[in-house]
C-alpha cells in the first residue's frame, strides 16, 4: 500500500530542520528558500503549520502542465517533474492551491516533494512527530480514535456513575 | 562556503558600511560566534571607554556551524564592553536571527558609532541598509518585530530587537528575537539603546554550503539522536529547564527570600507539572530537536489574555523563590514583562529581591521607594517594579542602573546583601552546599553567571571513573567536596567557549547532559562542514584562546583576583534548610582560595589571575591586538 506524508501542526515545534534537512538533502546546500517544505508560522500566536505539496489524487499541476512533464511514480505515489521535459513555465506552480510547488530563485526551477524516492528525510528528523510517513488506512484510524477520544472519556464517566 | 560569508563594520555615526571577508586564519584561531566577538572586542575597542559613550562596539555574530540541522545550531552571539560590569559583555541568543542573518550573507557585524535619530539595519542578500526607526521607538519587543515585518513587507524578516527598558538605557536591558529568545545578561540592549538602534533584522536567500553535505546530514541525524536519546533532552522536551527546580527545591539549592533561605516552604504551584495547565504545546529553535520552551496562555486574571513563551527555570527562580511568590501565574505574567518590556529576567528578579531584603531589614523605607511596601511575596509590587524599572519611574530608576550603581546610591551597608559579583547579578541557585558551582560564579569572565562554567552534572554524584574518563584527572564525585572541582569549571570553561564559538545550545552538550556530544563530535561536525581539521586538544586550545583573551580585556579594565570573589554571605551564613547532604553548609574561605589557586594554574595564569607568558605564546596571544580583522 502506498503510504503518505501526513502533517499533525499540532505537534510542530516550530524548529525549521524539515526545510534545512530537505535543501541540504536535494541541492546539496542549507537553504529554506530552496527546500521543498516550509513551515508557516504566526509567530506571536504560536501557530506553526508544515506545508508540502500533498501529491493529490487529481494533481492540478498535471492537468496544466503543457509538456506533461509532471507524472506520478507508480512505487512511491509522488508527482515528479521530469526536468528534461519541463520548460519552467511556472503554471504548476500558479495552480497549485497549497502553494506546494517553489520556485527556485537560483536555477530558475520549480521543485516540489518527491518524497526521497520513499523514504522522506524531513520525517526521519522530526523529533516531535509532526511529519509522518504513514499508511492511508492508519491515518484515518489515527484521526478517528482521536476524535472518539472524548466520546469514551465521557463514556467512561458515564459508566462509573452507575 | 562559509568563508564567503563577510563581516561588515557599520559606522552609525557617519552611516559608513563596509564589509570584508573573514580570513581562514581567524577561523582556525577562534572558529566564529563568541570567538570571533571576542578577538574583535579585545582588538577593536579603546581601553576604559565609557561602555555607553558612541566609543563602544556592538558585535553580532553567527555561530561557526551555524544552519547545520542538529544541536539547535541557530545561536547568535552579542558582544560589547558591558554597561552593568565594565567588563566583557557578551551573550548568546537562539531562535531563528542567526541563520537568517547566514542566509543574507553576513556571519559578523561591528556596530560602531551612535546614530542621530532611531534607525534599524536590514541585511538582506550582501547589502546592508539603515532605515529610519522612528515609528518603532516605544514600541514592545513583540510589536516591533511585527512592525519590521511590515516595513520590509516580508513574513520571514528575523530581528534581534530592544524593548523600551532598552531605549531607557536600563543598564541591564536585553535583545529579543522571536516571543521567548533573549541574549539576556551583560546589558547589550542597553548598548543597543545607547546607539539609537532599535532593531538589526535580516532576510536572505543565499545558499550556505558545506563541504561534505551528505555526510555532514547523516552525521547531523545521529548528533540529534545521540542528545534526545538523553534523559535529559527526554525531560526538557515535556517540562524546559523548570524540571530543574524539583530537584533543587527538594534538596535545598535554590534561594529564596534573595539569600535567606535555601528552599520555598509551600512551593508546590511552581513544579513544572503545573504548566500543564497553561501550555499549549512546545516548540523549538531553529535545528533543535529537543524543543524545551513552553507555549503558554494565561486565560484569567487582570493581565490575561497572555500568550507568551517560557518560562525559563531562571524566571521560576526570579519571580517566584528570590521574592517569596509561590504562584505560577505570577511567574508567567512576570516573564511575558520582562520580555515585552526587553528587560534581563535574572539581573531584574536579583535586584528585586535584594530590595525586598532592604526593605524588611530597614535599611530603606516607603520614603525611599517613593511608597511601595517591599514585602515579599507580593506580586503587584513585583509587577509595578518592573514596569517602573523598565520605564525608569520612581524607585526602578535607582534598581535601573544595576547594582553597582544602586549600591553606591543607597549606601547603608546594602552591599552585604546584594549577591552578586562584578556588578551582576547571580542565578537564583545557592551554591553553598556546592563548592564547584560557587567558583564557576566567581570566574566567569561577564560576572556572575551560571552559564560560563558551571560543572552542573557535579550535582548528579557520577562514579569517580566516569568523572575521570570526562575531566581528564581524578575529581570527587561529592558535590560538596572542594577536590578537583577546579578542573571542572576550568574544563567546562573551554566546552562553552568553544560551543559559543561553533553556535550550538549549550543544553545540547554537557552541561546538564552527561551522554551528549562533546569534543570528539564537535571535531567532526566542523571537518565534515569546513574541512577544517582539529585534535580533540587543539579544539581545547581553542576554548583556551577565547576563554584567555576575555581575560585580558577584563585585565586591562582593571579587573583581577580580587573580582573573583564571592559575596561574603557565602561564607558567613549557613544554609538553614533543605535535605541533611545541603543543610548547614557554607563556603569555606580557605578551600575556596585553593580552588581559585589551582584553577589559574590549569589556565596557566599567574596567582593573580594573569596569563604567564608561556601561555600566550603557546595560545598565540602575545602579540595581541593583532588586527587581522
Amino acid at each position: 500500500m502506498q503510504k503518505i506524508l501526513f502533517i499533525d501542526p499540532e505537534k510542530c515545534s516550530g524548529c525549521r530542520l524539515c526545510e534545512s534537512v530537505c535543501s541540504l538533502h536535494h541541492e546539496k546546500v542549507c537553504n529554506p528558500t530552496r527546500a521543498r517544505i516550509h513551515v508557516v508560522k504566526w509567530e506571536t500566536s504560536g501557530l506553526y503549520v508544515p506545508m508540502v505539496c500533498q501529491q493529490c489524487e487529481n494533481p492540478i499541476c498535471e492537468v496544466v502542465c503543457p509538456m506533461r512533464a509532471i507524472k506520478k511514480d507508480e512505487k512511491t505515489g509522488a508527482m515528479l517533474i521530469d526536468y528534461d521535459l519541463c520548460v519552467g513555465c511556472r503554471l504548476c506552480m500558479m495552480f497549485c492551491p497549497l502553494g506546494g510547488i517553489n520556485l527556485d530563485a537560483k536555477s530558475g526551477k520549480v521543485l516540489k516533494c518527491d518524497l526521497c524516492n520513499g523514504e522522506p528525510r524531513c520525517v526521519q528528523y522530526c523529533e516531535p512527530q509532526a511529519l509522518q510517513y504513514l499508511n492511508a488506512t492508519t491515518i484515518n484510524l489515527k484521526k478517528r480514535r482521536k476524535a472518539a477520544e472524548k466520546y469514551s472519556e465521557l463514556m467512561k464517566k458515564m459508566l462509573a456513575t452507575v | 562556503m562559509v568563508w564567503k560569508r563577510r563581516i561588515a563594520y557599520i559606522n552609525l555615526t557617519t552611516g559608513k558600511i563596509i564589509s570584508k571577508p573573514i580570513p581562514k586564519q581567524l577561523r582556525q584561531l577562534y572558529l566564529g560566534g563568541r570567538g570571533i566577538n571576542m578577538y574583535l572586542l579585545y582588538n577593536h575597542l579603546t581601553p576604559e571607554v565609557d561602555p555607553l559613550s558612541s566609543e563602544n562596539i556592538l558585535l553580532v555574530g553567527t555561530g561557526l556551524l551555524c544552519g547545520i540541522p542538529a544541536l539547535g545550531s541557530g545561536r547568535c552571539d552579542i558582544a560589547a564592553k558591558s554597561p552593568v560590569t565594565g567588563a566583557i559583555g557578551d551573550s548568546n541568543i537562539g531562535g531563528f536571527f542567526a541563520p537568517e542573518l547566514r542566509l543574507a550573507g553576513f556571519d559578523h557585524l561591528m556596530i560602531s558609532g551612535k546614530a542621530e535619530k532611531p534607525v534599524y539595519l536590514l541585511a538582506n542578500d550582501g547589502n546592508i541598509e539603515i532605515h529610519d526607526a522612528n515609528h518603532l521607538w516605544g514600541k514592545d519587543t513583540f510589536e516591533t518585530q511585527d512592525m519590521i515585518r511590515d516595513d520590509v513587507k516580508d513574513e520571514e524578516v528575523k530581528s534581534l530587537v530592544i524593548g523600551v527598558a532598552g531605549e531607557n538605557m536600563v543598564r541591564f536591558a536585553n535583545v529579543r528575537t522571536g516571543m521567548k529568545n533573549s541574549a539576556g545578561r551583560t546589558g547589550m540592549g542597553c548598548v543597543m539603546g545607547s546607539k539609537n538602534l532599535k532593531a538589526i533584522a535580516a532576510r536572505g536567500t543565499m545558499d550556505i554550503e558545506f563541504s561534505h553535505p551528505d555526510e555532514l546530514l547523516d552525521y547531523c541525524k545521529q548528533m540529534n539522536d545521540m542528545i534526545t536519546e538523553t534523559r535529559w533532552a527526554r525531560a526538557q522536551s515535556k517540562w524546559g529547564t523548570l524540571i530543574i527546580y524539583s530537584n533543587t527545591n527538594t534538596t535545598g539549592l535554590i534561594r529564596t527570600r534573595n539569600f535567606q533561605l535555601n528552599r520555598l516552604e509551600k512551593g508546590e504551584d511552581l513544579e513544572p507539572e503545573n504548566m500543564d495547565r497553561y501550555t499549549i504545546g512546545m516548540s523549538g529553535c531553529y535545528g533543535c530537536s529537543v524543543h524545551c520552551r513552553h507555549r503558554y496562555v494565561l486565560k484569567e486574571g487582570s493581565y490575561a489574555p497572555i500568550f507568551a513563551e517560557g518560562p525559563e527555570y531562571t524566571s521560576l527562580g526570579a519571580f517566584g523563590t528570590m521574592v517569596d511568590c509561590n504562584k505560577m501565574e505570577t511567574v508567567l505574567v512576570a516573564n511575558h514583562l520582562v520580555n515585552k518590556y526587553g528587560l534581563d529576567t535574572l539581573e531584574t528578579g536579583g535586584l528585586i529581591a535584594w530590595a525586598m531584603e532592604l526593605y524588611e531589614k530597614g535599611i530603606i523605607d516607603e520614603k525611599d521607594t517613593a511608597g511601595l511596601k517591599l514585602e515579599w511575596g507580593n506580586e503587584e509590587i513585583l509587577f509595578q517594579l518592573i514596569t517602573q524599572i523598565a520605564h525608569r519611574e520612581g524607585f526602578g530608576n535607582i534598581l535601573a542602573d544595576g547594582f553597582n550603581t544602586a549600591i553606591s546610591k543607597i549606601g547603608k551597608g546594602s552591599e552585604y546583601y546584594a549577591i552578586q559579583i562584578k556588578g551582576m547579578s547571580s542565578l537564583h541557585s545557592d551554591e553553598r552546599p556546592t563548592p564547584s558551582l560557587a567558583l564557576g560564579i566567581c570566574t566567569s569572565t561577564r560576572g556572575a553567571d551560571h552559564l560560563r562554567g558551571r560543572p552542573a552534572i557535579d550535582l548528579y554524584g557520577l562514579p569517580q571513573e566516569m568523572l575521570q574518563e570526562i575531566y581528564g584527572a581524578p575529581v570527587s564525585s561529592d558535590y560538596t567536596a572542594y577536590e578537583g572541582k577546579s578542573r571542572m569549571v576550568w574544563w567546562q570553561e573551554l566546552l562553552y567557549a568553544v560551543t559559543d564559538a561553533i553556535g550550538t545550545c549549550k543544553f545540547q552538550t554537557v552541561f546538564c547532559a552527561v551522554h551528549a556530544p562533546k569534543w570528539t563530535e564537535f571535531k567532526n561536525l566542523i571537518q565534515l562542514a569546513t574541512d577544517m581539521k582539529f585534535t580533540e586538544s587543539e579544539l581545547m586550545d581553542v576554548g583556551e584562546r577565547i576563554y584567555t583573551i576575555e581575560r585580558m580585556f577584563n585585565l586591562r579594565e582593571g579587573f583581577s583576583r580580587k573580582d573573583d570573589a564571592l559575596p561574603e554571605r557565602y561564607f558567613k551564613e549557613s544554609t538553614p534548610t533543605g535535605l541533611p547532604i545541603a543543610k548547614g553548609k557554607k563556603i569555606d574561605r580557605n578551600g575556596f582560595e585553593k580552588m581559585l589557586d589551582e584553577y589559574y594554574v590549569l589556565h596557566g595564569w599567574d596567582h593573580n589571575g594573569s596569563p604567564k607568558k608561556e601561555t600566550l605564546e603557546r595560545l598565540g596571544l602575545d602579540k595581541e591586538p593583532s588586527h587581522i580583522v
